[in-house]
């Protein structure tokens, strides 16, 4: 046993998985390597709707003071699971929606930069308990998802491995080793404490065109496997499929390496420090930078004086699976991106039938197929209207799956569980079917289709 | 520009819940995203989305047909100089058809749109699209000389029968411009087989040149001719059916523009290069078979031949394809294409009843094209299965 489990653990670290299904999205506005000095935002949010199921319990009131690491709210269904305030200050308001729903507990931060001690310990001589127990409390257990459902990991059940994805291929997305950079030590010590997690491997998938910085390669403790080929590689999901997938009650956990940054420092210093580097992009953003900021920050401070004038959306996240928000809106809690886009609320007359010299598309009937190395502007307009599924075979072009991704999308819309089940429910997200929804000529809302199918399954199963 | 945008906006309350004409949403909608791509932005999901959409995707389609419907037009004035024994320049033969067959295009897009927008209205629906490119399919596949009432009752019958009933676009188990086909066919049978429907002006028998035939390659085989002759009594070469001077429906004639518009499929990806590709290999395969055999001057036709005759190269690009119909699934798709062409030519050759295959072969794959995907999903899904229990024992 022993020995095939080191025969198939060499033999992964030198193949490289080659992706060939997909879609690097060309857009303007990249982020420029710099890290650019702006005064921080003073206020700071974490937003319940970034984490879909979970149902919010308040703890913290408006006008109470908090530290980094003070318990805002947690989980009614898992009261386990808490969210904590990233900065030290006054908790300024619960801002909620219709129905009363919980959108976003903001915290003013008074300057002081105060910590809740969780005391430093080498995660080495706790066992599994204690460290779920402490990432638990200093509320970073929401870093930590699982397979299936993309929800926040269940601590109950240990899973069979924790996955890392140690790069981006989303559109604009920022450069992974650029964010990490300097943080060796944190970064293994929150790979240690994730060894503890799991019997199995930890895997940290690395692109294969150009070496990683020494963050990922220098770590040990960790299974790396290389990607090549377009978005979505650098996708967690995308990468357990060929790694290790997940099938019936099967269960792995995944974490981005910023928060494995975070999970480090907790343990090395006792402290719940947001802080991460995120990169400010788009088409409409003057100066495309890079920030240093703490999780959950307003997003004014750097969107402020370097945007373009007009109607832009602001969101948080990729142009594919971020979320809505506005100028003065927050980062949301996985979010290590700003995109700025203008809105596409314009009418173009006979624009189906128009040549379309500057649009983006991957169909050839667009001349964008002559210059693949071309740069795109693109807005909001959603470029159609809403239609049946017609068109067949453009899903699958893009999704690097074994999956049959209609079949999957028309199980969920009749809710027929067993075929969902089937067809592979257990190992997708939203974001895996992101850019079938972007190629979508019907102009379906796909990713809502695939959460819709993903909570009736915990419904039902749960 | 901004000028008829501004119309459009001034009478659009009209057109919205609460105003006078609230009961022609939907028809005033289909104008008004016909004019302009509306200003709809994402709200869900992705941010950003591709160009194409499904406006585009048909529009592609009824390009792709232009070269089939150019020749058609030529060569239904060009068999009928033949037939009335006249002499015709290039253009005056076009002319000629485009005459004959303009109206009925005509009241195929006037006939089918209006059904659409009925049903559109009644359902609180956006129109769809999809009867761009069903609405000039009908015509190029019916005889010239088809009367405009008849392409009108047939075009009904299918909109209503071959797709609403099953609840529009996207939905319907047939191909809808075969269907409309299918109709004609086994209601006006006189009007859509025999040797004087393919060439306009054969059925009043005015003016033809004596001796002249009208019948088609397939119809001449259909009663054991020894040797296929064109119109003009000359032999019918490989030539002549690439070229598609021959008598047929309208649009199927000529291989050779059929083809230029399966390579624009293709390239822009709307057609299925592996449906097109299957059928004809099922064709091949078919017909080699058959010549092996020989006895008949069906049979022994070349197999070759086979592809270029009757409604062949036009079913397996621009009806086998259509998506909706269509097998859905990769594999699924060799399957439906092969056996298309498989049985387009066992109805052609082996069957006295129907001299040409291609369209029951269709209709009939359409109808079986879900149990094939159904095959295909369940291996996938065993598949699966058996990757849950290997990882289980290891």
């Amino acid at each position: 046993m022993s020995n095939a489990f080191l025969q198939t653990k060499n033999y992964s670290m030198s193949k490289v998985i080659n992706i060939k299904k997909g879609l690097d999205i060309k857009l303007k506005g990249a982020a420029e390597k710099i890290i650019s000095n702006v005064k921080p935002s003073s206020t700071f949010a974490v937003k319940p709707i970034d984490f879909p199921g979970v149902v919010p319990k308040l703890v913290a009131r408006p006008g109470d003071m908090v530290k980094a690491g003070t318990i805002l709210f947690f989980d009614k269904g898992h009261p386990e699971v808490k969210f904590a305030s990233p900065v030290s200050g006054e908790v300024k308001a619960v801002n909620r929606g219709e129905r009363r729903r919980i959108l976003e507990v903001v915290v003013e931060a008074d300057g002081k930069n105060e910590y809740e001690d969780f005391g430093a310990a080498d995660p080495g001589k706790l066992d599994q308990e204690q460290i779920i127990r402490k990432i638990q409390d200093a509320g970073l257990w929401p870093s930590i998802r699982q397979r299936p459902y993309a929800v926040i990991a269940r601590s109950q059940s240990e899973p069979k491995a924790i996955f890392i994805s140690g790069f981006n291929t989303a559109p604009l997305s920022p450069d992974m080793d650029f964010m990490v950079k300097g943080n060796n030590s944190a970064f293994q010590t929150g790979i240690n404490a994730l060894n503890k997690l799991t019997r199995g491997e930890v895997h940290l998938s690395l692109q294969s065109d150009y070496p990683a910085d020494e963050v990922f390669t220098q770590a040990s403790g960790v299974t790396l496997h290389y990607f090549k080929g377009p978005h979505p590689a650098g996708n967690p999901g995308v990468q357990i499929h060929h790694i290790d997938p997940v099938n019936k009650d099967e269960v792995v956990w995944y974490i981005q390496p910023q928060e494995v940054i975070m999970i480090g420092r907790l343990f090395e210093q006792g402290v719940y420090d947001a802080a991460r580097v995120i990169a400010v992009t788009g088409s409409e953003v003057k100066k495309p930078r890079y920030f240093k900021v703490l999780s959950g920050t307003c997003i004014e401070p750097y969107v402020l004086d370097n945007v373009n004038s007009g109607a832009l959306r602001y969101i948080s996240g990729n142009v594919l699976t971020g979320s809505k928000i506005n100028k003065i809106g927050y980062l949301g809690y996985y979010d290590s991106q700003v995109t700025v886009l203008p809105e596409g609320n314009y009418y173009e007359m006979f624009g189906w039938i128009a040549p379309g010299f500057k649009k983006l598309s991957v169909s050839r009937s667009f001349p964008s197929w002559l210059t693949p190395g071309r740069e795109y502007k693109v807005d909001t307009n959603l470029k159609g209207g809403e239609r049946p599924f017609v068109v067949t075979g453009e899903y699958e072009k893009v999704l690097p799956m074994n999956i049959y991704p209609m079949h999957l999308l028309k199980a969920i819309l009749v809710d027929d569980i067993e075929k969902m089940e089937q067809l592979g429910i257990f190992e997708v997200a939203e974001e895996d079917f992101a850019l079938c929804e972007f190629v979508c000529p019907s102009k379906i809302e796909i990713q809502s289709i695939i959460r819709q199918g993903i909570d009736l399954m915990i419904k039902e199963l749960e | 520009m901004s000028s008829l945008r501004r119309f459009v906006d001034k009478i659009k309350p009209n057109f919205e819940k609460g105003g006078k004409f609230a009961a022609l949403q939907s028809t005033f909608e289909a104008f008004e995203t016909f004019l302009f791509v509306p200003n709809h932005v994402t709200q869900k999901g992705s941010h950003i989305r591709d160009a194409m959409d499904m406006k585009r995707t048909m529009i592609v389609v009824v390009l792709a047909l232009v070269p089939a419907i150019l020749l058609g037009m030529w060569n239904t004035g060009y068999q009928n100089a033949l037939a009335i024994g006249l002499e015709r320049a290039v253009l005056g033969n076009f002319w000629f058809g485009f005459l004959k067959v303009f109206p009925i295009i005509v009241v195929s897009y006037v006939v089918g749109l209006g059904v659409e927008f009925l049903f559109a209205q009644i359902r609180h629906h956006e129109v769809s699209e999809g009867y761009l490119v069903s609405g000039i399919l009908v015509p190029l596949v019916v005889p010239v000389d088809t009367p405009l009432w008849m392409v009108a009752v047939a075009t009904v019958f299918a909109v209503i029968i071959g797709k609403e009933v099953f609840g529009g676009v996207g939905m319907n188990i047939l191909n809808p411009a075969l269907t409309a086909r299918a109709f004609l066919f086994f209601a006006y049978p006189t009007f859509m087989s025999g040797d004087k429907v393919w060439i306009n002006g054969l059925i009043k028998g005015e003016g033809i040149v004596d001796g002249f035939s009208g019948a088609t390659a397939l119809g001449q085989a259909a009663v054991n001719d020894p040797q296929i002759l064109n119109t003009t009594g000359d032999p019918m070469t490989g030539m002549d059916m690439f070229l598609g001077i021959i008598p047929g429906s309208i649009g199927e004639t000529s291989t050779l523009a059929i083809l230029i518009g399966a390579a624009f499929l293709i390239f822009t990806g709307v057609g299925s290069w592996k449906i097109i590709f299957s059928v004809f290999a099922g064709g091949t395969v078919m017909g080699l078979i058959l010549n092996a055999f020989g006895g008949n001057a069906l049979m022994e036709i070349p197999f070759w031949q086979h592809l270029m005759l009757g409604g062949f190269a036009f079913g397996a690009v621009f009806m086998a394809t259509d998506p909706v119909s269509a097998a859905q699934t990769e594999r699924g798709r060799w399957i439906y294409g092969f056996l298309i062409g498989i049985l387009a030519i066992i109805i052609r050759v082996l069957n006295p009843a129907f001299p040409e295959g291609v369209m029951l072969a269709i209709l009939l794959m359409n109808v079986f094209a879900p149990l094939i995907d159904h095959y295909v999903i369940e291996s996938h899904i065993k598949k699966r299965l058996k990757r849950a229990k290997i990882s289980i024992n290891t």
